[in-house]
């Protein structure tokens, strides 16, 4: 009995390599939001010049609402337009964008080469909004609930990975409970 | 010569790396240093180990520059950390706050410390024990265990 003492390094030094060995699974860029279950906060922004409407709380409520913040000048937001515009055009979830610190005929012409499955994109110019949205990189994915509050959010581009296992899901959920 | 040598040690100063640029900095120095004090406590989230103080990320600036609005606008340093917490959450705070989330950070070390001191003390005390029970450590030798040294140290010699 005595000797399970001398275990006691051992077992010490096999927790904290566990504890360790997962932190390497662990991405640091992805730091939880301070916003999930919170109202949206208040903002509203403009369209782009002659291209839809804007964006604003009121636009926010009503339905289950993806909110993808983006630029014509980030290249993962390029990567991940394709699984947007699928959750888009096939699932059928309301997409709405922000467009973060971009130049209007960047972003317009970013659009027309690649598609658009925005329902309406409002320009955050100088990213006050962004700050608002608790955004610290391009792109991130907010999706909203009929109340228009938050309630999952993604940092980095979506992947087919993390729409099928969180995003779906989570869609089918708040679409059935309110 | 004393002007020279003043200049020279002046210029040697190591000098605090900051990346706040000159269109940033407020008139008034009171509120100035404020913002220098508040930005030192806030991460830049891009780089994550910097402060917005220190960052050049464009986030980092935005966040200055809003902090200092909020200054401006008559707020108190601690409603401006709040209002960045709000958005960014705790971990924004270079400095952890201490709440019943964070309390083992703060505390553990301690607790671990005082852990460390009992077993010490249970160990010395066990020892001593063992020690007391032999007859201490300068108990004299017997008859049978003085023969016994001698007949080693004779075979030694020879």
């Amino acid at each position: 009995m005595r000797r399970l003492i001398y275990l006691l390094p051992l077992l010490l030094f096999v927790g904290v390599g566990v504890a360790f060995l997962r932190g390497f699974d662990r991405d640091p860029r992805d730091i939880p939001s301070a916003l999930i279950d919170k109202p949206a906060p208040e903002f509203s922004l403009p369209p782009l010049p002659g291209y839809k409407e804007g964006l604003s709380n009121a636009t926010l409520k009503g339905d289950v609402t993806l909110v993808n913040v983006f630029a014509s000048w980030c290249i993962p937001c390029k990567a991940e337009h394709p699984i947007i515009t699928r959750l888009a055009r096939e699932q059928g979830v309301t997409v709405r964008g922000i467009n973060h610190k971009d130049k209007a005929e960047d972003a317009i012409a970013w659009l027309n080469r690649n598609g658009d499955p925005y329902a309406s994109i409002g320009v955050d110019l100088d990213g006050r909004v962004s700050i608002d949205w608790g955004v610290y990189g391009v792109p991130e994915t907010f999706l909203l609930d009929r109340q228009g509050r938050i309630r999952f959010k993604h940092v980095g581009p979506l992947t087919p990975q993390v729409v099928e296992e969180q995003i779906l899901p989570m869609v089918k959920h708040l679409r059935s409970a309110s | 010569m004393r002007a020279l040598l003043l200049a020279l040690l002046l210029a040697l100063t190591p000098v605090a790396a900051s990346a706040v640029q000159p269109d940033e900095v407020l008139k008034d120095p009171a509120l100035e240093g404020r913002a220098r004090e508040i930005s030192k406590d806030l991460r830049c989230l891009v780089c994550q180990n910097q402060s917005i103080d220190d960052s050049n990320a464009p986030l980092a600036r935005d966040l200055r520059v809003l902090v200092r609005e909020r200054l401006t606008a008559g707020d108190s340093n601690q409603q401006v950390l709040s209002f960045v917490t709000d958005r960014y959450g705790d971990y924004v705070l270079l400095r952890p706050p201490f709440k019943a989330t964070t309390l083992f950070l703060w505390i553990g070390p301690f607790v671990i410390l005082a852990i460390g001191g009992v077993v010490t003390a249970l160990y010395l005390r066990g020892r001593k024990g063992i020690a007391v029970a032999a007859g201490g450590d300068t108990a004299p030798l017997t008859e049978d265990e003085r023969r016994r040294l001698d007949a080693l140290l004779r075979k030694d010699k020879a």
